[in-house]
């Protein structure tokens, strides 16, 4: 079918993508900005900070003081820590509940249900949260208090009971004829057929815990602990890059500590820059399955 | 106890007794693996969703740590009378509402628009790479994000600079109470309109094809395609999404307030949540910041019941 398009609806066109152009324009800059910058010459770029498209001259000078600064490093330590455990814990526990979601002939189904629902819609908030796992739990200052609250989000297990629902029932109850027992039959049926959904729950929960920092503010108290994004929110928000600069000479050190931040801001997300793209394609399926079918 | 006493009385009770009985034990036997799996499940939301909301008692209460909650002293209403008839009060009603008003009215038609002008890229690759690119900072820490903020507004940033080319003040913009709000709001937008957007990107997919084919027969052109085929495609999205949005009236995104406000923006920027935050671990005043906390959530949800109940009456959608 050949569809006459309007001299209007052309230019609508063209305008939507001129619009289209602007906003990725708008989105990636500010990233081109900082990556710009961290490669700059430090002295010359307290000059001239306008709209820059290349570096102001070439150094590698913040990028040798970020990679030496020890609280970049054991941020770096704890935050792959917590995203290797945490999110593994997560997957976990998100999959076992959303597959006794599945269970008809499991009799908790319906409590457990409506459990996991009513927590989406109210809780108990931040302060006796913090109570419960602070001081009764006496999780204070442990990355288990980063790692165990929150180890299953409802919204995903949601979103993953909906897919384990799809799985043939056939499958299952050949499994059982064999013989396997409904624990078998989570980690050899339903998690075998569900990788995509796997890893879109990797992501989601890796990508969660990578970026996490509130939760480290409230439990952790031992700098040396803290995650990456903690130790970032004291350079780039409280400007803190004393320490960094202390090897340079003093006249250095007001330049420095400029640029520092902008290598401080590509060293904590390149990883997240670097699988974005393959990643990507993962997360809006979720999203997808969340929405069409949630 | 009880049964076992009726049992003894009566054969019928003895049967219903044991069968009941049986029923459990066989229950629990034949799904034993399952109640294995739920344990750690059950210990989950008991520990760190129920134990928290039982904890909630303590806003009613003068919680001391060295006490406990059950030894420590009922207080009745003493936190929330407190708190409505603060000096805080209004200021926080105002900004929490204010920040949570232009969220609406600008950041949730946003990704709405968006989608839609997605939607009419005829170019599969270029599509594409837009959405690609807008997804991106979504993923990007806040933290990150906000240092971003902080940087570019500052008296000699990027954006700053920019501004003053077309007539705008060579100031700390983050720092002015002024333009707090204004920067909350719009830096939201930009973080959240593209990844806002897939979900109605998905509705829009789901909208029958032939329903177009037979309005272009009819005549109709894009715009008028638009408004009689694609909004009302996407009509329940759109209702489902707002009813959410207005069950999180009073819970700005206190992460956010927290890394960019200060003692400056303090006026037009602390939130309910961020003043939770303050008083509760910076001042160890728990009774008391529970207290406002659970009016936060309790308004909260009295708003989502009242947001679903107008929705299924005038659009026929609802979340519940």
């Amino acid at each position: 079918m050949v569809i006459k398009r309007s001299i209007g609806e052309k230019v609508f066109s063209v305008c939507n993508i001129l619009f289209m152009i602007l906003m990725m324009v708008v989105t990636l800059y500010p990233f081109w900005y900082v990556v710009t910058c961290s490669f700059s010459d430090s002295a010359q770029l307290i000059g001239a900070r306008g709209m820059m498209m290349l570096p102001k001259g070439f150094s590698l000078a913040s990028y040798q003081a970020v990679l030496q600064n020890p609280n970049i490093l054991t941020g770096y330590r704890t935050t792959l820590i917590v995203v290797v455990i945490g999110t593994t814990l997560n997957v976990l526990m998100t999959a076992i509940c959303a597959f006794l979601l599945t269970r008809k002939k499991f009799a908790l189904r319906g409590v457990m249900t409506y459990m996991a629902l009513f927590t989406m819609y109210f809780g108990g908030g931040m302060i006796p949260t913090y109570l419960v796992v602070y001081k009764w739990l006496n999780l204070g200052d442990s990355l288990w208090a980063l790692i165990l609250p929150g180890a299953i989000s409802t919204y995903n297990m949601i979103i993953m009971r909906t897919n384990f629902a799809e799985i043939p029932e056939s499958l299952e109850e050949s499994a059982k004829i064999d013989g396997a027992n409904d624990i078998l039959i989570l980690f050899r049926i339903i998690l075998p057929l569900s990788l995509p959904i796997i890893a879109v729950m990797v992501l989601f929960y890796g990508v969660a815990h990578w970026n996490a920092w509130f939760n480290a503010l409230l439990y952790i108290r031992t700098r040396a602990k803290y995650p990456l994004q903690l130790v970032l929110r004291e350079i780039l928000l409280m400007n803190d890059t004393n320490q960094m600069t202390a090897g340079a000479a003093a006249s250095d050190r007001f330049f420095l500590g400029e640029s520092i931040r902008y290598a401080t801001i590509i060293v904590a997300t390149v990883p997240i820059l670097l699988v974005y793209p393959f990643i990507q394609k993962y997360f809006v399926t979720g999203i997808m399955i969340g929405a069409v079918k949630g | 106890m009880k049964a076992t006493i009726t049992a003894n009385n009566t054969g019928t009770d003895l049967r219903k007794h044991f069968s009941l009985k049986t029923k459990v034990k066989n229950e629990l036997w034949q799904n034993r693996y399952l109640y294995l799996l739920a344990i750690p499940v059950i210990a989950y939301y008991v520990l760190f969703c129920y134990l928290p909301m039982f904890g909630l008692v303590i806003a009613f209460k003068q919680y001391e740590l060295g006490k406990g909650i059950m030894e420590s002293q009922w207080v009745g209403l003493k936190y929330f009378q407190e708190f409505f008839g603060g000096i805080y009060f209004g200021r926080l009603m105002r900004n929490t509402l204010l920040i949570s008003f232009y969220s609406i009215l600008f950041g949730f038609p946003a990704p709405i628009i968006f989608a839609l002008l997605m939607n009419e890229l005829r170019q599969r690759r270029f599509k594409k790479v837009v959405q690609t690119v807008t997804y991106l900072p979504h993923f990007i820490s806040l933290v990150v994000i906000c240092g971003m903020i902080v940087d570019f507004l500052a008296s000699d940033g990027v954006l700053t600079r920019m501004l003053t080319v077309f007539g705008g003040q060579k100031t700390n913009y983050v720092g002015d109470a002024r333009y707090f709000r204004a920067i909350y709001v719009i830096s939201d937008i930009w973080q959240g309109i593209g990844w806002g957007s897939i979900i109605y990107l998905a509705a829009l997919a789901g909208i029958d094809q032939q329903l177009y084919e037979a309005a272009v027969i009819d005549g109709a052109g894009r715009w008028k395609q638009t408004l009689h085929i694609t909004l009302p495609g996407i009509l329940p999205t759109i209702m489902i999404m707002l009813i959410m949005r207005v069950g999180q009236i009073l819970s700005v995104g206190y992460e956010k307030i927290i890394l960019l406000y200060g003692a400056g923006t303090y006026e037009v920027a602390d939130v309910i949540s961020s003043y939770v935050y303050r008083m509760g671990i910076g001042q160890s005043r728990y009774s008391f910041s529970a207290a406002v906390g659970l009016f936060q959530s309790v308004v909260n949800v009295i708003l989502l019941v009242a947001a679903n109940k107008t929705s299924r009456r005038l659009s026929g959608t609802s979340l519940f």
